[in-house]
This record gives structure tokens, C-alpha cells and sequence, in this order.
């Protein structure tokens, strides 16, 4: 038989190439839940492309577990005016080719970042508020600004450093807005096949198969402390179910987001353990605040004048929007069981929020409560507005982006419909979500927000500012709140250096924003990492998962 | 037979050109891609320069018409995720599908065809019925169920074989194959094992039909009264002549193997296009998502055409019809 003959011939070659696999005790394997969409740290600025950036390329700044920053490659910094800072590098840091870190591959990399070809998300936001570098020597750093810029040092933690000599740059660099008169950056594909992989971090590029794995290896030559692993492993294993199979089948030393429902099998396997920590992600729901008249709400009668602007509203006959009235959005605010929803929905991973950052972070009030629930309040609320029979509405939510989204907003629904808003709920894939969302067509929605920076000015600036492109305010405002004030204190805050004073604008802005209810917050979310036994790691804030995290206890 | 190459030929073209449409329409009807890749923290300014940037600001058919003046030279476009042309991402990823196939379809045959000519020739007894219930449950269990009690079983409970991914490769030609390492083939085999299982029921299947059909011939009954032995019976005059309906159909299956192998891909964390295919639509990454789907019709109008020309040789009745 041929087949036969076929399969011993394979069997033997398989003997034949079998290779010992060695047992090393300094490697570590990581099962990731998502996949970075290139090596390049100025390509795509988003979470897994941005957690792997900060193992090979350091920025100037770093963010802790609680995303306070730390010093970095810049030792430290201070704001010597309105508009100026200086930053204090880091002397005998050495990239992974060799060569020294100056005041030059800052603005070299500065440079690259606004001139990657075909970038979806570009991380010029975090330099486009740069008007020049001075560099007295190559270990002092002046960063002019565009007016004055109090975030500059959170800005820095988040773009990576290149080598400019590892670029073929040879004499100065003058700063400018464009290209630093510079045509030869470096390629996303030479990030990707770790050509141009060059940075100071802790580990280096080895390997990067796409879709299969990533391997870094310790950098001997690294100025910190040393990395603990000489070899680190990413495999990107996308399905929650695969990912914890991998984990228990010892394929993996650790993963990221391991199902919900599997947590408490995993504290108690003595086995494994679990790491979770509060995130900076609030899940809140957004309210069309726009038109006189709304898309998804019924039973409120024709509105007293036209819908003008972009919305399906604009196309067709919509109903009176009740959202306009305050009363209302505090009733759907008092209707809502968040405790309920953090223990039986979330399973005690969350924690119910009165703020859209969690206590603590720069810029929230401390003591703020999140709302309590009230049905009986929130029915009175409803019939002072004028509407005592109640109304319907359809919630639109995505139902596979946070954690149990489609589960949270049923409950949701049915709370609302307790106090006479009879809702139904328009579950759907994120892509389409986020396409139906910035159509308007929601009137009332929910969705998650990361603050990248950890402070307040950012959630405030990109869910209630008043949409405009000027002021750059209300990037993600899908609810289109606006309140004049609030944009003020905002922008304001964005424009207060001190740290004291920015603070207490940002607080009362906080307050403005939760007292107009403006938005509704409902939760953060607490992430979780599953591991072996013998490993611990420190839950981040930010969601990101490190290797550098990953500890092996002594 | 010219003729017949020549009209299947125009006809694939006219497909393709079709598909490229529904298909480009289709993606572009889910949502724009920049909703999904851009940062949120993005403001206004930000998200219209990176629309503009992509090109996602034309309308429609100023895409499609700039697509196709490209895919005509051979361009299927950048991935708007990974900004590397669409086909290398799909080529790079094509072997570890390929062989997993290919492997998924060598178990199909190599359990399938003997399995199911014992129950064809123990149509009645013990060992026969058992294949066929065996059989029932290969096609009505789910593919990703039976996956992952693989998984517990093999990985976690008895840890013989890896759960998730891709062993260790050898580049063969420059092509990363896991076929000839022990690492490589123990990450093989479970997925190709999952993954063949429907097809082993599909070949049991016609196995047994065919034999139990073959057996009543007249040429295996004067064969016996020739005296032949029964093995020989059965290894040659029976064997060859269950095989064509069972090359027919595993020839289709392997092109839906290679195409949709989606299931199995993500339960193992296989990297092939399979999973390239899931994440590229979650990421609503149009110039891979159309791409995949061009180049899976060019393959079944291939395989097609091969499945033909196999028929042909291993059934001379069907040559013989085709020229007249």
C-alpha cells in the first residue's frame, strides 16, 4: 500500500528531526489576547501595539501600574515656563546596535512620528504640541510648545525612542513641523522583520511570525535593572476558551483575560493563580442631547421644531427627544442598579463609578458617590418632565468589546423598564457599532472609555466637550452634549501647567459634567490575568500586559 | 478539452469580477475601518486626516474603480492594519493551512476508507454498526466543541500533546513546514485531527456504500470463483473502484478545508488564513478580507478543474464521454 508506505516514511523523518527540547527555567510564554498589528512603535497607536512598544522602545517618560509617570530615559523634567520644559536625559544608555542615546534620536523620533505612510492611528497627538527642540547639550532637552502644553510629560511616555544613528543620520537635526528636512525614516517593514528593531529597552526583537508569535530576548546591555527573562514569548491566542486551555495545558505560562466565568476555578486550582486590578476604563452610557427630535426613542410626540445637522433625524419624521430635559437623564440615571450590575452581571469584577476615572486618579473628587439606585425617584423625576406613562427607546451596545456588554445592557433595559421606559436593547459586532454609533442613529447607547493619560482632562475632553474640530474637544462625543462652561473649564485646565491649580479645575469640571448628567457612568472594569503558580504579576491600570511585569517569586 | 479549459476559463473571470464587487460592497456596507483601527482618543481633526489618508473619504465606486485599476496589475492593495500588501500577509499565512489540510485530509483517508469498507463488508456484525454510529457523531457533533474536549483531554488532562499554535518549522524552499519536526507535527495533529474528523465520517460513509455496492458485482463474484484471495479482493478490485466518489468529494472538501478551516484555526490558535480571515473582518480590513475571498474562488475553480481531470483518469467511462 502506498499510504502506508507514505506514513512510515513520514514517521521516520519525524523521528529523524526530532530535536531535545531543553528545559529553561529563565523563559516565559505568554498567551495574548490580541495581536499587535506591526513592531513598528509609530505605526498604530493602540493598546497591544503600544503595551509591546514598551518593551523594546522606551519613551522619555514611563507610566507606573497606576500610570503615575516615572522617570525613564529622561531622568527628570521640569516646566521652566509657560511654554517651555526642560527635560534631564538619561546619560550611558545604549541602544540594542551599541550606539549612545542623545538629545538627538528624541528629535529625530519626533520627527518619524507624524511620517509613517499609511498609519490608522497616528501618535501625532502626542507631538503635535512640540513648536521646537533646543538641545544645550546632548544630555538637556528644551521642549518648546504651542501655548502651554501641562501634559507634555504624559505626552512623552507615550511615543518611543529610535536611534537616529541606526537610521543613517549623521549631522543635526533642525526641528520643524514637517519632516525635519529628513527623507530616509525607517519602514513599518523593517520594524516588522527587526531590521530596524532598535531601541534601549529592556528586551530586543528575535522573532515576529504574524499571527503565530513574538519572541524578545534580554538586552545584556540594558542600563536598568535586568530583565528577568531571557527569553519572552507572545503568542496571540485570540479565542478566550483556547487561551485558558493553553494555560491549563502548561503551553503558556501566563495569559491576559481569561474568561470571567473561569476566575473562580482558577484561585482555587492550587496550580494557578489570578492578578486583577481596577482599570481605567469606565463603561458609561452616552445620551443624544443634540435635536428636538431623537432616532430610537418612541411614545414622546412630535417635537416643537426641526432637526438640523447630520443624524438620521435630519432624513425622516423622529419623535420629541425627552434626553434634552435633565430631569429625564437623572431618572435613567436613578434607575439604574449598579451595585446589582457589579455583583450579578460582572461577578464582583468591576466597580460600580460616580466619576469617568476611578477614585484617586489626577483630577477626580474624592468621596464622589456614584448615583444610588432610586425607582421610585426616578419615576417621580420622569412624571415632573412630562412623561408619567414613561416612553420607548432602544439601547444600542456593542456585545463584543467590554466585558459582558450585551449582558450589562439587558439588565439595563430591564431596569429603565421598571420605571416605565420600555427598552429594548439593539445588540451588535463592534464594527458595526461603532459605525451605526457615529451615524447618531443611537439615541441612547453604551460604550467603554480608557483614559490613555490616567488623568481627567481626558475622558472630559473626548466624551462631553462640545464636538469641534477647532478646540480639538469631544473627539468620541457620539452623545453630542454641550455645555459652553464646561468646554471652558476644559480647555482651560489643558492650558494650566501647575499641577495644584489643573487639578482643582479638572475636579469641578468632573462635578459639572456628573451634576448635568451628561453622561451616565456605570462601571470600571477590573481586569484579570491568569498564571502558573510562582509567578506574580502587578495589575496595570492601563490594561496593558508586560513581561516586565511578570515576576518569578523567590 | 481546449474548448472546455477555454469556456471555464471566461467563465472564473467573470466570477471573480463579480465576487470583487459583492464583496467589496459588502465590507464597505459593515462600517469604516477607521472606526475600528484609530485610536479614540483621536480628536476630530485627527480621525478626518487618517480617513483622508486611507483614501476612506471617496465614495464607493472611486474605491472599487482605484481597487480594481490595481488588482488588475497584479495590486490587491495594502492591509489597512498591517500595512503590508494584503497578498503576503495571505501567502505568508497560506502553508500552516495548507498543511494542516493536507494532513486533515491524508487522516480522512487513511482511517476513513478502511473503517468504512469494514463496515461494508461487516455490514451486520458488531464492529460495523459501531463505525456507523461512530460515523453519525464525527458529522453532528460541533467542530469547536469537539475541539476543546480534545484539547481537555489530550493537553490538559493527559498533557501529551500541545493545546494551542504552531511547533517548530523547517523552511523548505524558503516555506516554513512543521510536517518534518516531532514539535511541529505534535502542534499538527490535533487540529488536523479535529479537523478531519468530518471528513473521515463523509469517507466512512461512502466507503461502506461502495463496498457493500462493489460486492455485488458480477466481476468480484467470478473473481472469487477464480479462486483470488479474499484479501486481494478486497485491496484491489474493491478498494479501486470505492475510490472515485470518495476523490470527488474529499477534492471539494479539501478546497473548503483550506478556505474555512475558521473553527478549528481559532480553537487551536492555528496562525493560517482561516484566522486571518476572523480577525481581518473584525478589523474590517477590506483590502485583506477581499482578497482572501478572490483567491478562495480562484482556488475551487482549480480544484474543480483537477477533481475533473482525476475523474477522468481513474473512470476511462468518463473520458470516453466527455469526446463524443
Amino acid at each position: 500500500m502506498k499510504l502506508r508506505n507514505f506514513g512510515l516514511a513520514a514517521s521516520a523523518l519525524a523521528i529523524a528531526f526530532t530535536l531535545p527540547v531543553a528545559a529553561q527555567a529563565a523563559n516565559l510564554t505568554m498567551g495574548m489576547d490580541s495581536e499587535p498589528s506591526s513592531i513598528d512603535p509609530h505605526y498604530h497607536n493602540l493598546g497591544p501595539n503600544n503595551a509591546l512598544r514598551r518593551h523594546m522602545f522606551e519613551s522619555l517618560t514611563g507610566q507606573d501600574e497606576k500610570q503615575k509617570l516615572y522617570p525613564l530615559l529622561a531622568e527628570s523634567w521640569k516646566p521652566t515656563s509657560e511654554t517651555t520644559w526642560e527635560f534631564k536625559l538619561r546619560k550611558g544608555v545604549k541602544f540594542h546596535d551599541g550606539s549612545d542615546f542623545t538629545a538627538k534620536d528624541v528629535i529625530f523620533s519626533a520627527c518619524r512620528v507624524p511620517n509613517v505612510p499609511n498609519s490608522p492611528s497616528s501618535f501625532e497627538s502626542f507631538t503635535k504640541a512640540i513648536a521646537d527642540f533646543k538641545t544645550p547639550d546632548p544630555y538637556t532637552l528644551i521642549v518648546e510648545t504651542d501655548g502651554p502644553s501641562p501634559l507634555i510629560p504624559t505626552y512623552f511616555a507615550n511615543w518611543g525612542i529610535l536611534s537616529s544613528t541606526a537610521a543613517g543620520v549623521t549631522g543635526d537635526i533642525k526641528y520643524d513641523k514637517e519632516n525635519c528636512g529628513l527623507d530616509n525614516f525607517p519602514s513599518t517593514v523593517d520594524f516588522n522583520s527587526g531590521k530596524a528593531a532598535i531601541g534601549t529597552g529592556p528586551y530586543k526583537f528575535k522573532e515576529f511570525v504574524k499571527g503565530d508569535r513574538l519572541v524578545m530576548e534580554k538586552n545584556d546591555g540594558y542600563w536598568g535593572d535586568a530583565a528577568e527573562w531571557d527569553v519572552v514569548t507572545m503568542k496571540p491566542i485570540t479565542n478566550a476558551a483556547a487561551r485558558m486551555a493553553a494555560l491549563l495545558a502548561g503551553d503558556v505560562d501566563f495569559i491576559a483575560a481569561p474568561p470571567t466565568q473561569d476566575l473562580k476555578k482558577l484561585e482555587e486550582d492550587p496550580k494557578f493563580d489570578v492578578a486583577q486590578g481596577l482599570s481605567n476604563r469606565v463603561i458609561y452610557l452616552h445620551m443624544d442631547q443634540y435635536g428636538p427630535t431623537t432616532n430610537g426613542i418612541t411614545g414622546t410626540g412630535k417635537a416643537d421644531a426641526k432637526y438640523e445637522g447630520e443624524g438620521p433625524c435630519a432624513e425622516k419624521e423622529c419623535e420629541k427627544n425627552p434626553l434634552l430635559d435633565v430631569r429625564v437623564r437623572q431618572a435613567l440615571s436613578k434607575a439604574i442598579n449598579r451595585d446589582a450590575i457589579v455583583q450579578k452581571i460582572m461577578g464582583g469584577v468591576a466597580v460600580a463609578a460616580g466619576e469617568l476615572l476611578p477614585q484617586g486618579f489626577f483630577g477626580t473628587n474624592p468621596g464622589m458617590e456614584p448615583e444610588a439606585y432610586d425607582p421610585e425617584g426616578a419615576k417621580k423625576l420622569l412624571a415632573e418632565a412630562g412623561y408619567p406613562n414613561g416612553f420607548e427607546l432602544v439601547l444600542g451596545t456593542p456585545n463584543d468589546r467590554y466585558i459582558n456588554d450585551a449582558k450589562v445592557a439587558q439588565v439595563i433595559a430591564q431596569m429603565f423598564t421598571r420605571v416605565g421606559i420600555k427598552t429594548s436593547v439593539n445588540a451588535m459586532t463592534k464594527s458595526v457599532f461603532f459605525k451605526t454609533r457615529n451615524k447618531y442613529e443611537f439615541s441612547v447607547y453604551l460604550a467603554g472609555w480608557g483614559a490613555g493619560t490616567g488623568e481627567m482632562s481626558n475622558p472630559l475632553r473626548a466624551l462631553v466637550g462640545t464636538r469641534s474640530k477647532e478646540t480639538g474637544l469631544g473627539g468620541t462625543n457620539r452623545g453630542r452634549y454641550s455645555n459652553p462652561a464646561l468646554d471652558e473649564k476644559i480647555l482651560t485646565a489643558l492650558k494650566t501647567v501647575d499641577d495644584a491649580q489643573r487639578e482643582a479645575i479638572l475636579q469641578e469640571a468632573s462635578r459639572m459634567a456628573m451634576e448635568d448628567y451628561s453622561i451616565l457612568p456605570l462601571h470600571f472594569e477590573v481586569t484579570s490575568w491568569a498564571h502558573r503558580k510562582g509567578l506574580t504579576y502587578a495589575a496595570r491600570a492601563d490594561q496593558y500586559t508586560l513581561a516586565t511585569g511578570v515576576h518569578a517569586t523567590k | 478539452m481546449l474548448a472546455f479549459t477555454i469556456r471555464r476559463l471566461s467563465q472564473s473571470v467573470v466570477v471573480l469580477f463579480v465576487m470583487s464587487i459583492i464583496v467589496f460592497a459588502g465590507v464597505y456596507a459593515i462600517g469604516n475601518p477607521v472606526d475600528i483601527l484609530i485610536n479614540p482618543e483621536a480628536d476630530i481633526a485627527e480621525q478626518e486626516a487618517t480617513i483622508k489618508r486611507l483614501g476612506l473619504d471617496k465614495p464607493l465606486w472611486v474605491q472599487y474603480g482605484a481597487f480594481m485599476s490595481n488588482a488588475l496589475q497584479g495590486d490587491l492593495g495594502n492591509s489597512f492594519v498591517h500595512n503590508v500588501p494584503a497578498l503576503e500577509i495571505i501567502f505568508a499565512r497560506l502553508p500552516a493551512t495548507l498543511e494542516l489540510a493536507i494532513l486533515a485530509v491524508g487522516l480522512a483517508i487513511i482511517i476513513g476508507v478502511p473503517l468504512g469498507m469494514i463496515a461494508g463488508l461487516k455490514d451486520d456484525s458488531f464492529i460495523g454498526k459501531t463505525i456507523m454510529t461512530g460515523s453519525i457523531l464525527g458529522f453532528s457533533l460541533p467542530t469547536f466543541w469537539v475541539g476543546l474536549i480534545l484539547i481537555m483531554f489530550f493537553s490538559v488532562s493527559l498533557g501529551w500533546l500541545p493545546a494551542s499554535g504552531r511547533g517548530d518549522t523547517v523552511d523548505v524552499f524558503g516555506i516554513p513546514v512543521s510536517l518534518l519536526t516531532w514539535d511541529g507535527l505534535s502542534h499538527l495533529f490535533l487540529p488536523a485531527f479535529n479537523l478531519a474528523l468530518f471528513k473521515m465520517s463523509l469517507v466512512i460513509r461512502l466507503a461502506r456504500s461502495g463496498t457493500k455496492e462493489v460486492l455485488l458485482q458480477d466481476y468480484i463474484k467470478f473473481a472469487r470463483a477464480k479462486g483470488i484471495s479474499n484479501a486481494r479482493i478486497i485491496c484491489v478490485h474493491v478498494l479501486k473502484n470505492i475510490l472515485i466518489p470518495v476523490i470527488t468529494v474529499l477534492g471539494l472538501e479539501l478546497g473548503n478545508v483550506i478556505a474555512f478551516a475558521v473553527v478549528t484555526e481559532t480553537v487551536f490558535a492555528w496562525p493560517g488564513i482561516g484566522k486571518l480571515l476572523i480577525d481581518s473582518i473584525a478589523n474590517l480590513d477590506r483590502p485583506v478580507v477581499v482578497a482572501y475571498l478572490l483567491l478562495t474562488v480562484t482556488m475551487f475553480i482549480l480544484i474543480n478543474f483537477v477533481v475533473d481531470i482525476l475523474y477522468s483518469v481513474l473512470d476511462p467511462r468518463v473520458r470516453l464521454g466527455g469526446s463524443n
